[in-house]
């Protein structure tokens, strides 16, 4: 035993040194650009609101998420342009039919308490993620992996230990799959997917992801933690790549006001804030280095209640269509919202992986001619002067929607003579009545959670859960099963898109960009990542 | 005067049960679910977690055992949005912070508040007067939310002598902002109750016998005047001082300072119920026991006062 801890003490020191020794150098030059790097490499950055938790297993926001990505590491990592690079596995080997993936796992890869992170940590954490005990805000995303068993498991009829993965050794990995999906590989990177430690979990209970409790796998480690306040990881010396990590510290900073965050940037106290809304525009001509716009895989739409019990005109396609081509998408993006957002006449983001955008006519037209369709279709319905039709847009609480209800209705009554009311409800009650049904129109906006067609198109098919407008289409549904399995995925959700353009169950508006402003010592951001997955350890401050 | 605080404090008791309970009623009334969000969990997730906060039980009972704890415990509860958190700990983390900004907030106040009032008053209708009663009314009517970007702006952002924000333990520079911010409106609040009632008791009739003697005019204003001209700001200070250091919502919001305020506010919009309950009856039970406090005082300046 006193062997043992002295043999860990010296191996603890020698690690010291030799990442005293690299961060040293690191602090010179940058080992790849050669650029002169600050001596300080602290990284601050805002987050608008706290994390409900940074258990990877029980995350649910994007910027809990982050944070899970820098105290923690998958199998898989991505790159700054989203592709996959090893993380934990060093490499991975799929079956012939596509079902059973292995994954190879590095021999270096050590938790902060410098015990080895094993195949069996994945197994444990993927298995708690998906035991309905758990309770995980998060267990939908196992569904969407089609790792086997998890349905059973989630619904309570089988054993946690079903699920089809198992830790053949240590450094192995193998997960069975129900059905071949193109999509798999991506979701390793996931928060959901990352390793957690079963000691700690089970020593300290949901109080695990404290300071003086947590345990990680990442390139950094929590030192501080003030809800609402502050957090504050520095670097781990036993991560695996640890000599190339170059920030020391990163500080995230819970700041609630927009316009307050941006002040304390320009004031020099943080590198990485949002941009107050509205203000892209003049922000950046001030800023023209700093202020960045970068596509976002996320779509901003307006349901349509297709629903049964719905108002009679929600069930005329000609209606829909109508309202859908009947406002001006350039008004929003360029008039309202002037942070380089796109215009959308689809669902899923250009920007997806390997999906080709199908050629709908709405998107090939002028306004002018969007606008004579929008006429001649609401008459063709039976709609005009003498008869207007009046509908109701529900949106939740936020200025922001606000205006685009506003110009949207301003522009149906100008351009097709609708009468729009809007209504807005604060957040909760908002998700309880959009979700429920009880609406005609509704706001909507969703984000991929992996970078494919089909993490948009599944809210197409009559099963999902967030399928808001209640659109039933067995050829939708079917072609989505197909695509499961399909090489020929990424047609058949060209054509999935093309029947919803023509079907019209929701109505896009635009693309989401993710806007921010930056320091111009702060490189390394992964603009071209759509996904907006960032590493700290990724990044870095040059001299100024 | 025993009998009487005996008495206040056994009212205080079904006082604060009410509350909860109609706390308790206006949480069920209002739609949503502290566990739903754009996406919803799965059914079997969302019966798990309802079982594991006890909202799968009738509402009678829901109520019953939050009580128990409360009362017979002092626990508060798990939060239902932060995973590690129990609102024992967010008070805890929360409610220092705020209790210290709120309380030299209070200092900064009276002391400002009342010295103002005293010399407007005394120097009735000459520049002093105007110019303090100017004062008042301008530092009332520029709300903290304005006043706080202001601040920072000029602070921070021009001069750049204080942080924008952050709490980091509550070091004074990250203490001056946020008290100036919160101390402004009830500064002159105060500045202009001491005023009108300083000049009241300055013009009543024990003052002019007192005058009458000859007595030296500081002897009159400290000796006579100022102990019966406070007691209108005194009725005041108790809720201003509860006020003050149960946060400010604005302040919290401005100065990222990790007050009980945001968690207050935030606790709403997230349906985090215990949270909610719990900062109720924190903030309940303190302006329960400063008014009290505001009551036993009184009658300890005011003899005409006698419970």
């Amino acid at each position: 035993m006193k062997l043992k801890s002295t043999l860990l003490a010296t191996s603890a020191a020698l690690l010291v040194v030799t990442g005293g020794m690299a961060y040293a150098d690191a602090h010179a030059t940058h080992p790849v650009t050669g650029e002169a790097l600050a001596s300080d490499q602290t990284f601050t950055y805002q987050d608008i609101d706290e994390s409900p938790s940074i258990d990877p297993g029980m995350v649910e926001d994007v910027s809990g998420s982050a944070v899970a990505r820098n105290l923690f590491e998958g199998l898989m990592n991505q790159d700054a342009d989203g592709n996959l690079i090893p993380g934990v596995a060093t490499d991975f080997e799929v079956s012939e039919d596509k079902l059973t993936y292995t994954f190879h796992l590095r021999d270096n890869a050590k938790w902060s308490n410098g015990e080895p992170v094993t195949a069996g940590d994945f197994v444990y954490a993927w298995r708690r993620v998906t035991d309905p005990v758990t309770a995980s805000p998060y267990a939908w995303f196992m569904e969407i992996t089609g790792i086997s068993g998890v349905g059973p498991i989630m619904a309570g009829e089988a054993a946690p230990d079903t699920l089809g993965v198992e830790a053949p050794d240590d450094l192995t990995l193998v997960v069975h799959l129900d059905q071949p999906l193109p999509y798999f590989a991506q979701t390793v990177t996931h928060a959901t997917m990352f390793p957690v430690p079963q000691a700690a979990i089970e020593a300290h209970g949901a109080e695990w992801t404290r300071p003086e409790n947590i345990i990680g796998n990442g390139a950094y480690v929590l030192t501080e933690h003030v809800p609402q306040e502050r957090m504050v990881m520095v670097r781990s010396e036993t991560y695996w790549n640890n000599a190339a990590t170059i920030i020391d510290t990163v500080e995230r900073l819970i700041i609630n006001d927009e316009t307050q965050a941006f002040t304390r940037w320009q004031a020099g106290e943080l590198d990485l804030v949002g941009v107050p809304t509205g203000q892209y525009l003049s922000l950046k001509e001030q800023y023209p280095d700093e202020i960045y716009s970068n596509p976002r895989l996320c779509t901003y739409y307006y349901a349509f209640n297709m629903r049964e019990d719905a108002p009679e005109w929600l069930q005329d396609v000609r209606v829909r269509q109508a309202l859908s081509l009947g406002f001006d998408r350039n008004v929003i993006t360029e008039g309202i919202l002037q942070a380089g957002q796109i215009p959308a006449y689809t669902f899923t983001p250009p920007t997806t992986a390997g999906f080709t955008v199908p050629e709908v006519e709405a998107a090939a037209m002028t306004q002018e001619e969007r606008v004579a369709k929008a006429q001649a279709l609401l008459a063709e319905a039976g709609y005009g002067a003498d008869n207007p039709l009046t509908v109701d847009i529900l949106y939740n609480t936020s200025e922001g929607h606000k205006s685009i209800a506003i110009a949207i209705s301003q522009m149906w009554k100008e351009n097709l003579g609708v009468e729009a009311t809007i209504e807005n409800m604060e957040w909760g009650t908002f998700l309880e009545t959009r979700g429920s049904g009880q609406f005609e129109i509704a706001r909507a906006g969703w984000c991929g959670d992996y970078n494919e067609a089909s993490t948009f198109l599944d809210l197409y098919s009559s099963g999902s859960g967030y399928n808001d407008s209640g659109y039933v289409n067995a050829e939708v549904d079917a072609l989505l099963a197909e695509a499961k399995t399909s090489p020929e995925a990424q047609a058949l959700y060209t054509q999935v898109e093309t029947i919803a353009a023509a079907d019209a169950p929701i109505m896009p508006i635009y693309f989401y960009t993710s806007v921010g402003a930056r320091t111009a010592a702060l490189k390394g951001w992964p603009d071209n990542n759509v996904e907006n997955n960032w590493y700290a350890r990724d990044l870095y401050l040059v001299a100024e | 005067m025993f009998s009487y605080i005996v008495r206040r404090l056994t009212v205080a008791v079904p006082t604060i049960l009410i509350l909860i309970a109609i706390s308790f009623v206006l949480m069920w009334s209002a739609p949503g679910n502290p566990f739903m969000g754009e996406k919803a969990p799965p059914p079997e997730v969302l019966a798990n977690l309802e079982a594991k906060y006890g909202l799968d039980q009738p509402y009678w009972k829901q109520m019953l055992d939050y009580m128990t704890n409360v009362v017979f415990h002092f626990d508060f509860g798990p939060s239902f949005k932060y995973k590690d958190r129990t609102v024992n700990d967010i008070i805890a983390q929360g409610f220092p912070v705020t209790l210290t900004y709120g309380f030299w907030s209070f200092v900064v106040a009276v002391v400002f508040g009342i010295g103002l009032g005293i010399i407007a008053a005394i120097r009735h209708n000459t520049w002093l007067d105007y110019l303090a009663v100017g004062f008042a009314i301008g530092s009332q009517s520029i709300p903290n939310y304005v006043m706080a970007p202001i601040l920072v702006l000029i602070f921070t952002l021009w001069l750049g002598w204080l942080p924008g924000g952050g709490w980091e333990g509550g070091t004074w520079d990250h203490l001056i902002m946020p008290v100036i911010a919160l101390s402004t409106s009830y500064f002159a609040s105060i500045a202009r109750i001491t005023r009108s009632s300083m000049l009241e008791v300055l013009n009543s009739g024990f003052i002019r016998t007192a005058r009458a003697k000859g007595l030296p005019s500081g002897r009159v204003i400290f000796g006579h005047a100022l102990k019966p001209a406070l007691l209108p700001v005194l009725s005041y200070l108790g809720p201003a001082f509860v006020g003050m250091i149960t946060g400010s919502v604005i302040i919290d919001q401005y100065f990222s300072t990790g007050g009980i305020g945001q968690f207050f506010v935030n606790s709403a919009f997230n349906r985090d119920y215990s949270v909610m309950m719990g900062i109720t009856i924190l903030v309940g039970s303190l302006t329960i026991i400063f008014n009290l406090l505001v009551d036993i005082l009184y009658a300890w300046i005011d003899p005409k006062i006698r419970y």
